[in-house]
């Protein structure tokens, strides 16, 4: 069990919240512009790091606002929760210097 | 609209009324249910002082802005639920004009009204181990150091959505939960609360 630090509520269970996978993915402005391979890049290809990786979570059984958690996915420790439209803090999150 | 004679609260097919005591006595947890209240659920920006002194002229009330806190003014209390949301309550059948005056305030702003009085019902829950009975239930920190008198969570007892209001030091809760949840909240307490002694009270 994460006890998850929401930014308004403090430390809850992992309960309380749902995960929404990998942050900071933002929606192409012209949809329409974009060919088929990188429609699907923007809809289904994640990078899945062994190391820090930026995801959103709400906290669906509190106040049930969106917010980034910066999560180890080896130790499953949390580096940093930050607000929504905040760019993610220096915690090594480039999944490339991750993925050795 | 619902007739108000016609009207049922939640738990009423429990027949609470006929078990309540007048005096709890020794009884280690007391439980009551409070059926009627009004609430609003009130969207605005906390940011915008505009907004906050419209909602406090309309019903006379200083938004609580920290989480996890509430605040009382004119007849109302309010809980906080998000950094732009409060859940508004009044004694029974004052929300509509409470909703009226909000809504009369708040129009050319950014912001929402709306009555929710009938989604969730309210259990009371007091006595010495009232906080032993949620502790079995709820991974909430309510040591008094951290959740006292005036705090508010919304969290999980039992595994229901609950939104917890701290009233006094006795301790004394109100435990507000979606009305679909409430007779199984209410037997999960009744269970809970039974090694302790249990008395039921008239709820108000
Ligand atoms: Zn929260």
């Amino acid at each position: 069990m994460l006890l998850i630090p929401c930014p308004w509520c403090g430390p809850r269970d992992e309960t309380e919240f749902s995960c929404g996978g990998e942050g900071h993915i933002p929606r192409p402005a012209d949809p329409a512009a974009l060919t088929d391979p990188e429609w699907a890049d923007y809809l289904f290809m994640r990078k899945n790091p062994k190391g820090v990786h930026t995801e959103r979570w709400v906290h669906s059984q509190g106040c049930r606002r969106w917010f980034n958690v910066a999560r180890h996915t080896v130790s499953h420790e949390i580096l940093a929760v930050y607000k929504m439209g905040e760019p993610p803090p220096e915690t090594g999150a480039d999944s490339k210097q991750n993925r050795t | 609209m619902a007739e108000a004679y016609l009207r049922l609260s939640a738990l009423a097919h429990l027949g609470l009324e006929a078990r309540a005591v007048a005096d709890p006595g020794e009884a280690g947890v007391v439980l009551s249910e409070r059926p009627g209240r009004g609430q609003i659920d009130l969207r605005g920006e906390a940011e915008d002082a505009g907004f906050l002194g419209a909602v406090e002229q309309a019903i006379g009330l200083a938004l609580p802005l920290e989480a996890g806190t509430t605040a009382s003014g004119g007849a109302a209390t309010a809980l906080w639920l998000g950094p732009n949301e409060w859940l508004v309550v009044t004694p029974p059948d004052g929300q509509g004009a409470a909703a009226e005056a909000l809504r009369a305030a708040l129009k050319d702003l950014w912001a929402a009204v709306t009555d929710v009085s009938d989604s969730r019902a309210v259990i009371g829950l007091s006595g010495r181990h009232a906080r032993d009975v949620l502790m079995k239930g709820c991974s909430l920190d309510l040591h008094p150091r951290v959740f006292g008198p005036g705090r508010s969570a919304q969290s999980a007892v039992a595994r229901a959505l609950v939104l917890l209001h701290q009233t006094d030091e006795a301790p004394s809760y109100d435990l507000y939960v979606h009305r679909s949840f409430a007779e199984y909240l209410w037997l999960w307490l009744e269970d809970a609360a039974a090694e302790y002694g249990l008395a039921v009270v008239s709820g108000g």
